[in-house]
């Protein structure tokens, strides 16, 4: 297996956030949606962002991507600082995959198109062979080069969107729930693409989720978040024997075992 | 239906190759779309009369030299004010003796030369206001945004004499007078359109590829705007034709003896009572015409419509 671990990897983490703060409107009407977050990743990790909806986990990575200018505190990746506007050669290092498949790809553009974008903005050579290329690895044939939207489904558009990174080569890529529009047959076969991918392409993963199956299947450390802050990190192998010292990351890891009549009885708002 | 029927006749090869699921290539993916909305459109019987009327004024237009029977500006004050029938003369003469039916030939390609500039200009400036402003919002939204409330403040007709009375009266003016008053409401369609996708991941996306702002307004957001446009302009074709007519009715227009069809009623206007032929000739001409247009723009919208499609 070739563990990207092992690589020679540079000292400092591959990412950063350090007291990151997220504020939505002035005023009166502001909302608050991040406060004080900070966690590191390691090249080559799988980090988890795990939480209810609301929670800020999506905001994080919107602001660490760049969609989300207004922030404060620091993000670093490789070391360097980013500011709240990014230059092409961020965009060529992280990428992200969006949650809703049937919403991130252009409904009038082939996937020929599509592929071929990214190469054109960033002046790659090879694009048609580097197309295929990209396309046979995340598992889809040369006879979907020229399909629409319209003519594929939720699974096939997301490997879509995969591939739609993929084009850039690049070291971090950003998942935003990625399986959570998809059926359950499908889910399974998208992590274990990402997963494969990631061993290949030696990539770091930070995953948002609402889903601790899926957390726990993908990431090597997570950060469970409540309200705008981060509640406490964890191993999987914590999350799994159910380590947990937060009342919070408690409940949430109960909840997500199905309805259960006495621990909705016992539910509690942590705000 | 007819046209499905045909390919079905030229055997299975071409009618495959257009309903494809696996496009081999651009041009064949492009095809396929292309003729998918035709089938849409092909299922409207009045939006193929509409079709067909405009097919025929621009057959009309390119091979006028051919149909007309007489030349449209040659006199003959003894045969002057003819009725429709009289021989050689199948729509009458004029006050001056001239063929009706020529110059209503002669006239289609005045108006198509109209409506072609009006419908080439117009919908891209809206298109290019209304995606810029869209896109970038903010104070650029704000200006150009009351800068177009501006020229849809004033009637299209009073603004479009004010320009034509400015420049000279004559069939350039008003088309430039047209195409400045007409741009207003594609700029607001396109805006409209542009805030309801400009936060969508497809266009997130995108921005997160490093591409420029051109690049996704050009390449991204306009493609998407283009259709409801495109619906709006053929919509619009008839009013455009109305308004050019009704500068050449008030002699701002076209100037005599140019056979554009306005300037023809209003020069007929003087013999309605006696000799309707004259006016009621061109005026037909025009209500085809725009009626033409009108049904081609429904037909359009529906075939093209995501909204109406379902």
């Amino acid at each position: 297996m070739p563990a990207s671990a092992e690589a020679p990897v540079p000292a400092g983490p591959k990412v950063e956030a350090a007291q990151l703060d997220v504020v939505f409107g002035r005023g009166a009407a502001a909302v608050h949606a991040v406060r004080d977050v900070s966690f590191q990743v390691a090249q080559g990790e799988t980090f988890g962002l795990v939480g209810e909806s609301g929670s800020g986990k999506s905001t994080v990575l919107r602001a660490l991507s760049g969609l989300n200018p207004d922030w404060t505190g620091r993000l670093e990746v490789d070391g360097r600082a980013l500011g709240p506007k990014r230059g092409k050669a961020f965009f060529k290092q992280v990428q992200m995959v969006f949650q809703d498949p049937y919403g991130s790809i252009h409904p009038r553009h082939t996937v020929d198109r599509v592929l071929s974008e990214p190469a054109d903005i960033h002046g790659l050579p090879d694009v048609e062979g580097r197309m295929l290329r990209t396309l046979a690895e995340v598992g889809l044939g040369p006879e979907f080069r020229f399909r629409y939207p319209h003519q594929l489904s939720g699974g096939q558009r997301q490997r879509v969107a995969i591939a739609r990174c993929l084009m850039l080569e690049p070291e971090i890529l950003l998942l935003d729930e990625p399986t959570s529009a998809l059926d359950v047959s499908v889910q399974a076969e998208i992590l274990n693409l990402l997963k494969r991918l990631k061993a290949e392409h030696a990539l770091t993963f930070i995953l948002v989720s609402h889903d601790l199956a899926v957390i726990a299947h993908m990431c090597e450390r997570l950060a469970v978040m409540n309200n705008g802050r981060i509640v406490e990190e964890l191993s999987v192998d914590q999350l799994r024997r159910h380590e947990t010292r937060q009342a919070y990351s408690r409940q949430l890891l109960r909840a997500s075992e199905g309805y259960d009549r006495d621990a909705a009885r016992e539910q509690i708002t942590y705000d | 239906m007819a046209a499905s029927d045909l390919q079905a006749e030229n055997g299975g090869g071409l009618r495959a190759w257009l309903t494809t699921e696996t496009p081999a290539s651009r041009l064949q993916a492009r095809t396929v779309q292309a003729y998918l909305v035709w089938l849409a459109f092909a299922r409207n019987p009045l939006g193929l009369v509409g079709l067909g009327i405009v097919l025929a004024l621009i057959l009309v237009a390119l091979f006028a030299p051919l149909l007309a029977n007489h030349d449209p500006f040659a006199q003959d004050l003894a045969a002057r004010l003819q009725p429709p029938g009289s021989p050689g003369h199948w729509f009458g003469t004029d006050e001056l003796g001239r063929d009706i039916y020529s110059r209503i030939v002669h006239g289609a390609w005045i108006t198509l030369k109209i409506v072609g500039l009006v419908a080439l200009t117009a919908p891209l400036a809206g298109l290019i206001v209304g995606t810029v402003s869209g896109y970038f919002g903010g104070w650029v939204d704000i200006v150009l945004m009351r800068f177009t409330d501006v020229f849809l403040a004033f009637p299209r007709l009073i603004l479009a004499l004010a320009f034509v009375a400015a420049l000279e009266p004559g069939i350039e003016s008003a088309i430039l007078a047209i195409a400045l008053t007409s741009w207003p409401p594609y700029a607001r369609i396109a805006r409209a359109e542009t805030l309801t996708i400009r936060n969508s991941d497809y266009i997130n996306a995108v921005r997160l590829l490093g591409a420029s702002r051109l690049r996704i307004i050009v390449g991204h957001v306009a493609p998407l705007c283009l259709s409801s446009v495109v619906i709006r302009v053929t919509l619009d074709m008839a009013g455009i034709i109305l308004t050019a007519a009704g500068l050449g009715f008030l002699g701002l227009g076209a100037q005599p003896p140019t056979p554009e069809w306005g300037a023809m009623i209003s020069a007929g206007r003087k013999f309605l009572l006696d000799q309707w032929w004259v006016a009621t000739m061109p005026g037909l001409a025009i209500f085809i015409v725009s009626l033409g247009f009108n049904l081609l723009g429904d037909g359009l919208r529906d075939a093209l419509d995501p909204r109406s499609a379902g």
